[in-house]
C-alpha cells in the first residue's frame, strides 16, 4: 500500500495548525475570540497533562488523545501538533532551499539514549515534585510560546507600528501603534538560546532535538514501540539504496540493518514518498519479536549524582532568592514587595508556580500588559513565569483574559463577578514618598484609578487630601501603583497575597439628593 | 531616542516630508482670541434629554455654523477615560457625542476626529463607553491616542509649573476643537469639567500630578482655548469619582452647559454640582491666568428650561 499522500496531509495540516497557533501568540489587537484558544491548544501535550493532574477537567484529556493516537499511529504529535516541531520542519525546509538541495541529505543517527532518558527523568521529577521550572525549560510548546512572544512578536509589532505611522501621515488610523513592554533580558536569553539551538539542530540534523533533548518526544517514543501502525521495511524488495534514510529527518532509518527505529520516528512520512520499489511502508506492525534497544537500566551513577546535585542547587536557589525583591532601584524611601503578585485565577502562588509552564500565551494576550515574565520575583522556582508587573500596567477590573487563554489551568477561569472580588494583593501606602506629603500639593492619581475606591482621598492639611487604603475592598489590581507618579519609588504599591483572598464588595449607598428647581447661577 | 522613533523620524524627514508638509497645520499656533460674534457667553439648558438639550443650546448660540464652517476639520474630545458602560456616566454620553458630530457634518465639516488618551486600556474604553460606535455611526474617525508617537511637544508660555507638554497631533492639525467633558466628582481636583478634560489630549499626565495638579490644569488651559465646550451634566457622578464604583454614585441632574470660555463653563458646572467655583482650586487659578471669567454675574448667560 502506498501512502505517499500522508506526507501531503501532514504538510498541509501542520502548516495550517502552525499558523493558527502562531496567530494566537502574536495577536496584539485582541481580535481573536477567547473561545478559540482552548480548542486550538487542548491537544498540547504538557499543558493538558498538567491540567488533568491539577484540576480534573475535560480540557485535560488532550494528552490522552495524543497517547491513544500514538498507540495507533506513532508520534503524530511531533509532526502534526507540536509547534516547535513544525517550526523545525520549516527551518529545515528553508535551509534546504537555501542550499539548493533537491532532497534532504540526512543519515542514520545512533540513538543517544542516556541523554534522552536523563531529560525525561528531569521532566518527570519536575512533574512529580511540582518544580515546574524544570518542565518549563523542556516543554516544546512552552519553548515555542516563549520564542514567539518574546522574540518574534516584538518584530511583528514594530512592523505594525512602522506601518501605522506611515498610514497616519495619510490620515488613515485603521492601524494603530502598539507600545511594547521590554522583557527581562535573562528571560529573552533563554528564549534566544533555544531558538538558536533548534535552528542549528534543524538546519544540520533534522529533528535531532526531538530525539535527544525533548522529553515529550522521548515519552511518546516509548509508546511508539507498541504502535499498531508502524513504518516497516520490506526486506525482500529493499535494495538498500538509502533514499529513505537520506530524507529521514529523525535519522531513525538504519539501512545497513534494514531497520526503522520507530520510537524515534516522528511520523513525517517523507520516506514513503521516495522509495522507488515501495519497500518502505506504513502498515500494521507484523513484527512480533521485539529486540529493541535495552531500557536505560545501566545509567551511569555518577551522572545521576550530578543530576541530583543540580536539582539541589535549583532548590536552594529557589529558597534563598524567592523573597525580598526590591521593586525600585534607587530611592528616597525604597519600597519592597515581599510577596510577588500572581494573576487572578491562579489561586495561590504555590499552585501557580507548580502548574505554569511559562508558555507566555497570557503575556501575549494580556490587554494591559500587566502580565510580564518574572525574573526572580517568585524565586528561581518561578523563573520566566508571568507575574503582575504594575510598572508595565495594571489588571483591568473587567477582564479575565489570562484565565481564558491559559492552557495548563495555572490560571483558572473566573467568572467576572468572582474576579472583581478576588484579592491578589493589597495596596500599601508609603506616605514618605507621596506627593501630598513631599510637595504639599494635591495629586490623587492612585485614588483616581482605583476601581473599588479601596484607595480614596481623605482630608489632610488645609485643602490637601491624601490617599487612604481600605484593605478589605482592595483587590490588588495595581492601578494605584501604576498611576502613582512619584520617582524613583512609588508611594503606593501592591503587596502580593501568597494565597488569594476574597475581598468585600464596595458599599453602594444610594444618594438622596434633590436637584434644585432654580438655576444655581 | 528609541530605535523606532529614529526610524519613524527618518521616514518623516525623507520620503514623507511632502505628505507631512501638505497638512500644513503642524505647529500652527492658535491665538487665544475671544469669539466675539457669539450671542451669549454661556448657555445652560436643563430638564431635557442630552441630544435635545444640545440642539437648544446650539440654536441659542447662533447655530453650529458659528463654530464650524464648510471644509474644516474638527476634533471632538469627549471623556473616554474609563472602561465602563454608558450607564455608569464615567465617560461622556455617547448619544451626545454622536449628535455633536452630526451637527459638525451638517455645517459642512470635511472630517471629524474623536479620541482620548484614556486611563484604562484604550480600546476597551473606546468600545465599552459606546463612544466608538456612536462616533463611527455619525461618520467620524475614531483615532487612537495610546502611544507617545501620536503626540508632539508644544510650549506653554503662560504656564507657571507646566512650561511644555506633548499634545495629540490632531489638536495641532485640526481647524476646530470641540471639548466635550462630563461633569464628575474628582478625588483631588474636586470636580472634573472642561479644563481637567484636557488632560486627555496630552501624553504625560504623571508630570502634572507631580507638579501641583491644580496649577498644571490651569497652566495647560492657557495653551489653547477650545472653540466650543459642551459639558455633559445629565447624569452626574457626585462621589467616588472620577471612575465611580456603581450607578449609586450618580445623580440625575439633566443639565447641559455650552460656552467657549472654559473658566465660565467650569464655574457654572461647579454651581450645578453644588460647590463654589473657588472650591476647585484650578478654576480661580485659571481665572488669574486670564483663561476666562470665573464671576458668573459678569457674563451674559442664557438659561433654558426644556
Amino acid at each position: 500500500m502506498k501512502l505517499a499522500a500522508l506526507k501531503k496531509l501532514r504538510v498541509v495540516f501542520s502548516i495550517l495548525y502552525f499558523l493558527l497557533i502562531l496567530t494566537l501568540f502574536i495577536d496584539f489587537t485582541d481580535i481573536i475570540p477567547e473561545k478559540i484558544y482552548d480548542s486550538v491548544l487542548f491537544l498540547q501535550f504538557v499543558p493538558s497533562l498538567l491540567t488533568l493532574v491539577n484540576i480534573f477537567t475535560i480540557t485535560g484529556i488532550g494528552f490522552l488523545i495524543i497517547i491513544i493516537l500514538n498507540i495507533f499511529f506513532g508520534r503524530v504529535y511531533c509532526s502534526f501538533i507540536c509547534p516547535l516541531g513544525i517550526m523545525q520542519d520549516i527551518f529545515s525546509y528553508i535551509a534546504k532551499k537555501i542550499r539548493r538541495l533537491k532532497r534532504y541529505r540526512y543519515a542514520y543517527i545512533k540513538p543517544l539514549h542516556w541523554i534522552r532518558y536523563s531529560f525525561l527523568g528531569i521532566f518527570i521529577i519536575g512533574l512529580i515534585s511540582g518544580i515546574t521550572v524544570l518542565i518549563s525549560f523542556l516543554d516544546p510548546y512552552s519553548i515555542f510560546g516563549r520564542i514567539v512572544s518574546g522574540l518574534i512578536r516584538p518584530v511583528v509589532v514594530e512592523g505594525n507600528n512602522l506601518l501605522a505611522s506611515v498610514f497616519q501621515k495619510f490620515d488613515i488610523y485603521t492601524f494603530y501603534v502598539v507600545d511594547l513592554q521590554p522583557q527581562h533580558w535573562q528571560v529573552m536569553i533563554v528564549s534566544a538560546f533555544f531558538l538558536l539551538l533548534i535552528l542549528l539542530f534543524s538546519v544540520f540534523k533534522g529533528r535531532l532535538y526531538c530525539n535527544t533533548i525533548c522529553p515529550v518526544g522521548t515519552l511518546l517514543g516509548f509508546f511508539s514501540r507498541f504502535s499498531v501502525f508502524k513504518i516497516n521495511i520490506n526486506k525482500n524488495t529493499c535494495t538498500s539504496c538509502k533514499l529513505c534514510e537520506k530524507v529521514c529527518k529523525a535519522g531513525c532509518i538504519d539501512i545497513p540493518e534494514q531497520n526503522v527505529e520507530f520510537d524515534r520516528c516522528i511520523n513525517c512520512f517523507n520516506c514513503l514518498t521516495v522509495c522507488p520499489f515501495d519497500s518502505i511502508q506504513y502498515s500494521l506492525d507484523r513484527k512480533i519479536t521485539k529486540q529493541e534497544s535495552p531500557a536505560p537500566s545501566e545509567q551511569n551513577p555518577n551522572n545521576r549524582r550530578q543530576f541530583f546535585a543540580l536539582l539541589a542547587l535549583i532548590f536552594a536557589a529557589g529558597k534563598s532568592w524567592s523573597q525580598d525583591i526590591e521593586v525600585h532601584d534607587t530611592a528616597t524611601f525604597p519600597t519592597k514587595r515581599k510577596v510577588a503578585v500572581s494573576p487572578p485565577g491562579s489561586d495561590s502562588i504555590e499552585h501557580f508556580n507548580s502548574v505554569c509552564t511559562a508558555c507566555h500565551l497570557c503575556v501575549s494576550a494580556c490587554p494591559t500588559h500587566v502580565l510580564q515574565p518574572a525574573y526572580t520575583d517568585y524565586g528561581l522556582i518561578g523563573f520566566m513565569q508571568p507575574v503582575m508587573d504594575n510598572h508595565a500596567g495594571f489588571c483591568n477590573f473587567d477582564c479575565v483574559k489570562c484565565g481564558e487563554v491559559c492552557p495548563t489551568s495555572a490560571i483558572q477561569l473566573l467568572d467576572l463577578e468572582t474576579k472583581r472580588q478576588t484579592q491578589i494583593g493589597i495596596a500599601q501606602f508609603v506616605k514618605q514618598n507621596c506627593i501630598v506629603e513631599t510637595e504639599g500639593t494635591n495629586c490623587g492619581a492612585c485614588a483616581e484609578h482605583c476601581p473599588t475606591k479601596a484607595v480614596r482621598m481623605v482630608p489632610y492639611h488645609g485643602s490637601l487630601v491624601i490617599p487612604e487604603v481600605t484593605d478589605n475592598i482592595c483587590i490588588g489590581c495595581g492601578a494605584c501603583e501604576y498611576a502613582c507618579p512619584t520617582t524613583p519609588h512609588k508611594a503606593i504599591y501592591v503587596e502580593g497575597n501568597a494565597i488569594h483572598q476574597r475581598a468585600q464588595k464596595p458599599e453602594e449607598k444610594e444618594q438622596e439628593r434633590e436637584v434644585e428647581d432654580d438655576f444655581p447661577f | 531616542m528609541k530605535r523606532r522613533d529614529f526610524i519613524i523620524k527618518s521616514i518623516n524627514a525623507g520620503i514623507f516630508t511632502g505628505a507631512a508638509l501638505s497638512f500644513g497645520g503642524y505647529g500652527k499656533i492658535f491665538a487665544n482670541t475671544v469669539n466675539s460674534s457669539l450671542p451669549y457667553d454661556l448657555v445652560a439648558v436643563r430638564d431635557g434629554e442630552p441630544d435635545l438639550m444640545l440642539d437648544k443650546a446650539l440654536k441659542a448660540m447662533g447655530g453650529i455654523k458659528n463654530f464650524v464652517t464648510k471644509g474644516q476639520t474638527v476634533v471632538v474630545k469627549p471623556n473616554i477615560g474609563w472602561d465602563v458602560p454608558p450607564e455608569r456616566a464615567a465617560d461622556t454620553n455617547p448619544l451626545l457625542v454622536k449628535r455633536i458630530i452630526t451637527h459638525c457634518f451638517t455645517a459642512g465639516a470635511k472630517e471629524v476626529y474623536v479620541f482620548d488618551n484614556t486611563c484604562d486600556k484604550w480600546s476597551s474604553c473606546y468600545k465599552n463607553s459606546g463612544i466608538e460606535k456612536a462616533a463611527k455611526d455619525a461618520g467620524a474617525k475614531v483615532v487612537p491616542a495610546n502611544s507617545e508617537s501620536y503626540f508632539q511637544n508644544v510650549d506653554i508660555p503662560r504656564g507657571k509649573n507646566l512650561k511644555n507638554a506633548k499634545v495629540h497631533e490632531l489638536i495641532l492639525s485640526s481647524d476646530v476643537f470641540i471639548n466635550v467633558p462630563i461633569l464628575k466628582n474628582h478625588g483631588s481636583a474636586r470636580i472634573t469639567v472642561t479644563m481637567k478634560n484636557l488632560m486627555g489630549i496630552v501624553w504625560d499626565r504623571r508630570y502634572w500630578h507631580r507638579n501641583n495638579l491644580n496649577q498644571c490644569i490651569a497652566d495647560f488651559a492657557t495653551y489653547r482655548k477650545p472653540d466650543l465646550n459642551i459639558v455633559d451634566a445629565y447624569q452626574v457622578m457626585t462621589k467616588n469619582g472620577p471612575r465611580g464604583t456603581s450607578t449609586a454614585d450618580l445623580v440625575k441632574m439633566k443639565y447641559l452647559i455650552v460656552s467657549d470660555d472654559m473658566v465660565a463653563a467650569d464655574a457654572a458646572a461647579a454651581k450645578v454640582f453644588g460647590i463654589e467655583p473657588q472650591d476647585a482650586e484650578y478654576i480661580p487659578m485659571a481665572n488669574q491666568l486670564g483663561v476666562g471669567q470665573i464671576d458668573l454675574t459678569k457674563l451674559n448667560i442664557n438659561r433654558i428650561r426644556v
